[in-house]
């Protein structure tokens, strides 16, 4: 009874009303925690898996060796290898290097597979297409990709290193 | 003041005619007031989005212009330029008037408010009935837009729409009576000049409380915002309204909002009063006064929106007659013991 009496007039009193206003104005005067986006960023891990790219070796000419193992391993499938027929024992090249970002799921298992570190995945989220042939990144693309981040690319590399 | 108030008349006069500019004075008086009260209403949506935004630790609008003060202006814009789609089973003629008779009774009830003991569009001796009288109306435009929508779930928000209109107007009638008792006059001017000594709100400090939850109920607004209840009712009675015609009831929502809340500023929180007898304040304008006062309550209705969760529909009638009629009653009962006995003394 005296329970009751007690309930009643906390009930009369708005008690928990004023409990639960206090909080939100608590959180009223609390600087916001958006990340206001174009403008801030938040950090990225440099193990981000982003849009992929194809390295160049020192001299200029593509890393890779066309192993096929990217293609074999891709669980999404979305890796198209052709081995140019001029290719010898000594230099093995691609003709064709087509990537289906459409289908791509970005595990990273290319970058994982790919014995000459080639093909990577970057840090870079932001790219689009407005057609979908827009994201069926052929072997120019990707390298144009290994180019434009390249300083990054090998950054993420030496960084990750010594845990390989 | 007076020197340029008669100016105008006489030119007024002189360039319609005593009896044409009667009519024009009028016109401008009425949008001299409308004008500010739509502003406002306008505003109130930037403010509501911000104060929410700051309450759940997020900036909110801030793209459309510094601060996003043109936020609203595109929204209108927006609103403006969409089409205003007529469901094919809908009553077209009630369909269309619907949203008026929602935003038209909000606006009317401006007449009577004083902003100041002189600014004021009607003096008329019995403003509180007035007003009253006058805000429920606004259940028609409701009633009449589920209705002429033809859809089951406007229809839904209507009946419940109306149903919580009707019973928390009961309450905030009474919550009422007492000022009136105490002031022993209708007319809103004598009501706040009554509360020189101290503002209503410290003898009927449950009463002003229960005035404000029922406002909140009877401007559908959360957490009493059943009739709109987007979970269950996609958006209530305007569910089959798009584009200017579901704005309108927007502004007709919000313009209650400040209605009832400059309401409660004139007849529990002393009006233009200041705080106290002390010359600094006496300095501000009492327009200022009045301001602060009411957009201290629409801030309330902002802080209440981004706290509380939804009311279950029985919950709500039952907080509307079993607790909020029978406390008012009393205290209506209270506060006349009180008057009388202080006659007799």
């Amino acid at each position: 009874m005296g329970l009751d009496l007690k309930n009643m007039l906390q009930s009369f009193a708005l008690k928990e009303l004023a409990q639960g206003m206090a909080v939100t104005l608590k959180h009223f005067f609390k600087p916001y925690i958006t990340v206001q986006y174009p403008e801030e960023r938040t950090p990225l891990s440099p193990r981000f898996r982003g849009e992929h790219a194809l390295r160049r070796d020192e001299k200029g000419g593509e890393r890779c060796v066309a192993c096929k193992l990217c293609e074999a391993v891709c669980p999404a499938q979305a890796i198209t290898i052709e081995i140019d027929p001029r290719s010898t024992a000594e230099k093995r090249l691609t003709r064709v290097y087509d990537i289906d970002e459409t289908k791509c799921i970005f595990c990273g298992f290319c970058q994982e597979a790919c014995p000459v570190d080639a093909i990577v995945l970057g840090p870079n989220f932001e790219f689009f297409g407005s057609v979908r042939s827009d994201l069926y990144f052929n072997k120019e693309r990707l390298l144009a990709n290994g180019e434009r981040w390249s300083n990054e690319l090998n950054a993420r590399i030496a960084a990750d290193a010594k845990y390989r | 003041m007076a020197e340029i108030l008669k100016m105008v008349h006489e030119i007024g006069v002189g360039f319609f005619g005593a009896l044409l500019w009667s009519l024009v004075w009028v016109v401008i008086k009425v949008v001299l007031l409308l004008a500010p009260v739509l502003f406002i209403v306008t505003y109130i949506t930037l403010a509501e989005r911000k104060v929410i935004g700051a309450m759940q630790v997020r900036p909110g609008p801030n793209r459309v212009g510094f601060f996003g003060v043109l936020q609203p202006l595109a929204d209108a814009v927006k609103l403006i330029f969409k089409e205003t789609i007529l469901p094919v089973k809908a009553d077209k003629g009630l369909f269309i008037l619907a949203p008026l008779l929602t935003l038209v009774p909000a606006l009317l009830s401006w007449a009577v408010v004083p902003f100041s003991p002189e600014l004021i569009l009607a003096d008329v001796n019995v403003g509180v009935l007035y007003i009253l009288a006058i805000s429920s109306l606004g259940a028609y435009g409701i009633i009449v837009a589920g209705w002429a929508s033809n859809s089951r779930y406007a229809f839904l928000g209507c009946m419940r729409s109306v149903a919580q209109m009707v019973s928390y107007e009961v309450s905030m009638g009474f919550t009422l009576i007492p000022v009136i008792l105490i002031t022993g006059s209708l007319s809103l001017v004598d009501v706040v000049e009554q509360q020189k000594d101290w503002w209503n709100v410290i003898p009927l400090a449950p009463m002003f409380v229960i005035y404000f939850i029922s406002v909140v109920a009877e401007t559908n607004r959360s957490p009493f915002d059943l009739p709109e209840a987007e979970p269950e009712l996609v958006a209530g009675f305007f569910t089959e309204y798009s584009a200017m015609s579901s704005g309108l009831f927007f502004m007709g929502e919000y313009a209650n909002i400040v209605l009832v809340s400059f309401l409660g500023a004139l007849v529990f929180l002393g009006g233009w009063l200041p705080p106290m007898a002390n010359p600094i304040f006496s300095m501000v304008p009492g327009i200022v006064w009045l301001g602060l006062k009411a957009s201290f309550l629409m801030f309330v209705f902002l802080w209440i929106r981004a706290t509380f969760p939804r009311y279950r529909y029985d919950q709500l009638m039952r907080l509307g007659w079993k607790v909020f009629l029978p406390v008012s009653l009393f205290w209506i009962f209270l506060t006349g013991l009180v008057v009388q006995l202080g006659r007799w003394a």
